[in-house]
This record gives structure tokens, C-alpha cells and sequence, in this order.
């Protein structure tokens, strides 16, 4: 059964590009966060992949920006329903970090400074899915939009892009972060509008 | 951090159900709030959002999240929508929609931003603008339920942007457990002291509670306004543990 709304028009916007269900363009770039931004000096930031044997690989923010750089430009979905049309990046890809980790996990949770997580499937964060983005739009990422450093996986919902990110622990067993725990999706597919458990 | 218990199952808080306007009552030239029937509403918690779904006769569709505004009351609930220029969902509801007028809604939404009538300890509130409605859901849950003590400062521009002044003000004078204190960032009344401007420490010193008091802070508003807050309450030595936030609204990268 479909209920109308009397009056309702709508004003859709032209888009020369398909948006997810639900979703509507922004222009802006709004921000969800659930406390106060974490301000995180560059000479104390560190990145730290922990496997499931408790090995750990760490980058400060030097040895960081010495490992090459990619250039994204990518659509971004808020779960809020916003969207955002070719988003520029910088940062590195996860491909890169991960090189050297052995691993048998299958999942990841992105730790971020301030206590968020956000749990991921380990695939979704590799070949060329996923970065660790310290640049927006040419400038130094801002830290209300999860600078010095945030992790962008640009094809889910943009809560799994955790800002102030310090590191990734891989698991053989998911887990749900900090959203997923308060009820938002473990995975986050925005073309399936995966955006409550359970969708 | 504790996993979220909120009320209805998972089911039934992702369907989409029918909701019946039954009352627009104006808040202030920019604002309405709007008393919903739904039946079946599986209760919620102060500081919850829903989802609002509207359809046009072609069966385009637009969706937009809202706090709700006060507790249940049965199968009624309510929400206050601050319309904001150009906004698809939220010029419909607050200009054209009249009472009888059908559209969905699902929820409610949202386990972190939430206060709970059990928990004692002190609770600062801090609204900026329209963010004031879920503090105010708090506020409306506590009334002879909850003896914990509240302090409210809510920044608006000018006197005619205060939504719920009337209701705050009658609170306040008939509760020592509920402190009111209006902020005004543009243009204060001609009986108001403090001169109209930013919200600084000093109304932090003045109005809310000490570090040592460890309230519970939420704070909601626009993303600036937001940081602003939160950054001069973990100045002022509070726990950003204790400090909730929501933001809203547009925010330059």
C-alpha cells in the first residue's frame, strides 16, 4: 500500500549521475560525529595494523608521507542521506600499508583517536577500495572532517570511513564498532541501502 | 562502551509506518512542530530521531531524519522541524502539510544521543538553535520522573528564534531541578544583561556545571556552534567521555 502525501511535489534535482536509494545531493559537506573532535599533534600521530597474533606495524606521520600518495576522486555517501559528487582526496592506499602484514583475518576494525570504531570486511579495504586520506580538496584535511588523518572507503557508508583514524586490528571473527553497536549496518552498502541492521 | 537497548525490535523499527498529522503548531516563523498519529509506535527515547518519508503522487520520494521533540504519548508523537531555504522535505512540512495529511515514518533512530530517565547524575544541555528539540525531549522526560538536576543554555540569534520559550520559561520557574539560560548571538531583549554575543567560557562559568560535577554534556546545533562547545567544555577541564554531540547542518570543509 502506498501512502501519497497531499501537496508533496518534491524537487529533484537533474543529476547526471544515479544516486543510491534515498539519497539526495549536497553540496555541502556536513558532519556526523558522535563527540567532541579529538585534536591530535603530527609529531605524537601514529598508524598501527595490529594482526590477530598481536603483531604490530606502525607509521608515524613522517614515515607516512613518505609512502607514495594516490589521488582519489570519488562520490561520498553519508548515511544521513546526503551524497556528495567527485570528492578529491589524497592519501594512501590501504594496499600499501597492508603490503607486508600476514594475516589470516578476514575482518578489520579502524580505531580512531577519541575511542570510534568501525568494523569492515578486510576485502573491502583492499585493492584500491580504501586509503588513509590526509588531504581534502587540495588542503590539509580539517580535523572536524576527521583530520590530521581519516580513512576514506568511499563505496560504503561514509560512517565506515572512520575520521581521526589511528590504526586497523585485523580479526578472524567480526565485531561491531561504535555505530554498528548502536544499531547501524555491520556492512553499510549504500546501493542496497544497507543502513540499520537488519536492512 | 554499553551496547544500546532501544525500545522495539529491530523489525519493527526499520519498517515504515503510516503517520497521520494531527496538529502544526507554530514554534517561532521558522519552525512548526508536528503531532503525529502512529499506530503502534513502539516508544522511544529522548534524544531519538526518525526517519520522515514523503510521497508525491508520481511516487518520487524524499526522506529526511528529525528529532523527536517529547516523549510518547500513546500512539503520538511529535517532532519540530526548523525550515531551512530550499529544503525538499522540511519547506513541505513546515508551510504546506496540513492536519489529516499522510506520509511514513520509521524509528525510532539513534542509541548514543539519548538520556535515560534512570540515570541520576547532572546533565548539562547545550542547543544551538534548532538543536535544541532533542534536549528538549530530555528535558519533557524528566518532568516528575527524574531527580537529576539539569542546566540548559540555548543560543539563538534573536528573541523571535527562541522555539519552546514559553514552555522553558514556566519549567524553569516551577522546577529547582531545571535551569534556563537563553543566549543571544545577535540581538538581545532590552531586560537582558548579558550583551548579545557568541557563547563564550564566561557562560559556561556563569550557567553550567563544573568539571568537578561530572554532568553528562549534550550538545547539539550546527557544526561550528558544536565544535565551539564542545572544544571550551574540554577547555573548562570535562571528560570528553561525558560529552555528546550531534551536529547538524552544512559545514565548509
Amino acid at each position: 500500500m502506498n501512502i501519497f502525501t497531499r501537496g508533496f511535489t518534491g524537487r529533484r534535482r537533474d543529476s547526471s549521475r544515479e544516486l543510491p536509494p534515498g539519497q539526495y545531493l549536497t553540496e555541502d559537506f556536513p558532519v556526523l560525529s558522535a563527540g567532541p573532535t579529538p585534536r591530535i599533534s603530527l609529531d605524537v600521530w601514529q598508524f598501527t595494523v595490529t594482526t590477530e597474533l598481536g603483531q604490530t606495524h606502525q607509521w608515524s606521520w613522517e614515515q607516512l608521507m613518505g609512502l607514495p600518495a594516490e589521488s582519489i576522486t570519488t562520490d561520498i555517501h553519508c548515511v544521513t542521506r546526503w551524497s556528495k559528487l567527485e570528492t578529491a582526496w589524497r592519501g594512501v592506499s590501504l594496499d600499501t600499508l597492508l603490503a607486508d602484514v600476514e594475516t589470516e583475518a578476514d575482518y578489520a576494525m579502524a580505531h580512531s583517536y577519541g575511542g570510534y570504531s568501525t568494523n569492515l570486511p578486510l576485502e573491502d579495504l583492499l585493492d584500491g577500495k580504501a586509503w588513509v586520506a590526509f588531504e581534502y580538496d587540495g588542503e590539509e584535511l580539517a580535523p572536524e572532517h576527521g583530520g590530521p588523518a581519516r580513512l576514506l572507503v568511499p563505496h560504503l557508508y561514509f560512517w565506515k570511513s572512520a575520521k581521526w583514524v589511528r590504526g586497523i586490528e585485523l580479526m578472524l571473527q567480526d565485531s561491531p564498532g561504535f555505530w554498528e553497536q548502536l544499531g547501524y549496518h555491520d556492512y553499510g552498502d549504500p546501493w542496497r541501502e544497507q543502513r540499520y541492521q537488519g536492512d | 562502551m554499553a551496547r544500546a537497548a532501544v525500545s522495539g525490535g529491530l523489525k519493527l523499527r526499520r519498517t515504515w509506518r503510516p503517520a497521520v498529522l494531527l496538529e502544526r503548531r507554530r514554534e517561532t516563523p521558522s519552525a512548526c512542530t508536528l503531532v503525529l498519529e502512529v499506530l503502534g509506535w513502539p516508544g522511544h527515547l529522548a534524544g531519538q530521531h526518525i526517519d520522515v518519508r514523503l510521497t508525491a503522487s508520481d511516487g518520487y520520494q524524499a526522506a529526511r531524519s528529525y528529532s523527536l521533540a517529547a516523549p510518547t504519548n500513546s500512539d503520538q508523537i511529535q517532532i519540530t522541524v526548523q525550515g531551512v531555504p530550499d529544503g525538499e522535505v522540511s519547506s513541505y512540512l513546515v508551510a504546506d502539510a496540513r492536519p489529516g495529511d499522510s506520509f511514513e515514518v520509521r524509528g525510532p533512530v539513534g542509541g548514543w544521543f539519548v538520556w535515560r530517565p534512570e540515570e541520576s547524575s547532572p546533565v548539562l544541555l547545550v542547543a544551538g538553535g534548532s538543536g535544541v528539540v532533542p534536549l528538549m525531549a530530555m528535558i519533557r522526560s524528566r518532568d516528575g520522573i527524574s531527580g537529576a538536576p539539569f542546566r540548559l543554555i540555548y543560543s539563538v540569534r534573536t528573541p523571535e528564534d527562541r522555539i519552546y520559550h514559553d514552555e522553558l520559561r514556566r519549567r524553569a520557574a516551577e522546577d529547582g531541578g531545571l535551569d534556563v539560560t537563553f543566549i543571544y548571538t545577535r540581538t538581545a531583549p532590552k531586560d537582558e544583561p548579558r550583551p548579545a554575543g557568541r557563547i563564550s567560557l564566561d557562560d559556561f562559568i556563569s550557567h553550567g556545571w563544573s568539571a568537578e560535577a561530572e554532568p553528562t554534556c549534550y550538545v547539539c546545533g550546527p557544526t561550528a556552534f558544536v565544535e565551539t562547545v564542545a572544544d571550551l567544555l574540554i577547555f573548562s577541564g570535562h571528560d570528553p567521555s561525558k560529552i555528546r554531540t550531534e551536529r547538524f547542518g552544512p559545514s565548509g570543509p
